[in-house]
């Protein structure tokens, strides 16, 4: 019998983490929404870095269990996913990384600066209008 | 709120005294924040958007810079000890404490889902220690150690270790306010562990090798391990050591009491 369970445990870590998260986002947009005129939030718009560290699909996965009850509950998540960029700190060399080591393609140097990929904003909410 | 897995049960990380689970401390819960019943909003109706650009962790690192504020105010280096389960942090807190509580103050919190296991091996070592049970929390959070810090009277220029939950991955999001990251890893786990866990030893400040004593039993390979984690942080400190021997333990020790300024 194929045992099916070591894949389930390991969403379940996932889920468990992007879960604490996804509930630190409704908490978030719904303090601002309540500051603007408690609203109901229609979407909220998330940046996602790529060396973040979040997987922005077990986010999504939880986000609307973690929304239930607020004023984001039903929203839309709109995520963008930005690159990861770095500058070489010896050529000055700019480029694109996919991976937290990072090496000048054009000199090879390890002292490689990330300047963008560690983002995780939540960008704008829209709230409907009555 | 359950600031932590986000289960229904409303459970917060519970701080206890040594002694088990009869010892803990009431705290009171933060509120819920009352929220009301909304319909659905419908998709496509006329909105407005509201600008934000907040980091998602700002609340986090807000409240870990006001932990770190404090701590530097009060010259106490905080410590964050992390690794897989079983690599040995606790046992290298029972090993160091002894000799670094000679030089300098120390307190501990330690970091486990269940249980005051820890904080009892540490007790005994005569050290203010508080244990925070997240119940099914997979890392500690600023939050965390803010509300532990409290029930310790930390004193100034002291050392205060914090023992986070075993876990190579979420811990390394959560800055504490610690002034050091110690990943401690053991040649019973494999050596391009740095390389699965790139954002936890990307992170760390410090890299202890542990368990060499048990060298010629596995087919751990220090240097290639080495090489691995200085390719994902390469200003990483690194030491070797056998907690259970003693070997190597006072190279760190020694390393670190130059850093709280008594070496």
């Amino acid at each position: 019998m194929r045992m099916a369970f070591p894949e389930t445990i390991v969403a379940a870590f996932s889920v468990m983490h992007e879960m604490s998260v996804a509930l630190s986002i409704v908490e978030a947009v719904d303090a601002k929404a309540r500051q603007e005129g408690s609203g109901k939030i229609s979407e909220i718009a998330l940046v996602i870095g790529r060396l973040a560290g979040i997987d922005a699909q077990s986010l999504r996965f939880c986000f609307s269990a973690a929304a239930r009850g607020s004023l984001a509950e039903g929203c839309s998540l709109v995520i963008e996913e930005r690159e990861a960029e770095g500058v070489c700190q010896d050529c000055g060399n700019r480029f694109s990384v996919t991976f937290l080591v990072a090496v000048c393609p054009r000199c090879q140097s390890l002292s490689v600066q990330r300047v963008s990929g560690d983002e995780f904003l939540i960008q704008s909410i829209t709230i409907e209008e009555e | 709120m359950c600031d932590t897995c986000g289960c229904g049960d409303g459970k917060e990380p519970v701080l206890r005294l040594p002694g088990g689970e009869t010892g803990h401390i009431h705290e009171h819960g933060h509120g819920q924040g009352g929220h009301h019943h909304h319909h659905h909003a419908e998709p496509g109706r006329q909105g407005r958007k509201i600008d934000m650009a907040q980091d998602v962790l700002q609340e986090n690192n807000l409240l870990a810079e006001r932990n770190r504020g404090y701590f530097e105010a009060r010259q106490v280096f905080a410590v964050n000890f992390l690794s897989s389960p079983g690599s040995g942090k606790t046992s290298l807190l029972e090993k160091s404490i002894p000799i670094l509580k000679e030089r300098v103050p120390v307190a501990v919190i330690e970091g486990d889902q269940q249980t005051t296991n820890d904080a009892d091996r540490i007790h005994a070592l005569g050290v203010p220690v508080i244990q925070v049970n997240t119940g099914t929390g997979c890392h500690l959070d600023a939050l965390m150690i803010n509300r532990a810090v409290r029930e310790l009277s930390l004193q100034e220029n002291s050392l205060l270790c914090i023992e986070n939950v075993g876990n190579l991955v979420c811990p390394a999001m959560f800055d504490l306010g610690e002034a050091l990251k110690v990943v401690v890893i053991s040649v019973a786990e494999g050596d391009d562990k740095p390389l699965k866990y790139p954002y936890m030893f990307h992170e760390a400040d410090v890299c202890i090798l542990n368990k060499i004593d048990l060298l010629p039993y596995v087919e751990f390979d220090a240097a290639r391990c080495r090489e691995n984690a200085m390719q994902v942080s390469h200003g990483l400190e690194w030491f070797e050591m056998s907690v259970k021997t003693g070997e190597g333990l006072d190279v760190w020790l020694q390393w670190l009491e130059k850093k709280l300024g008594k070496g």
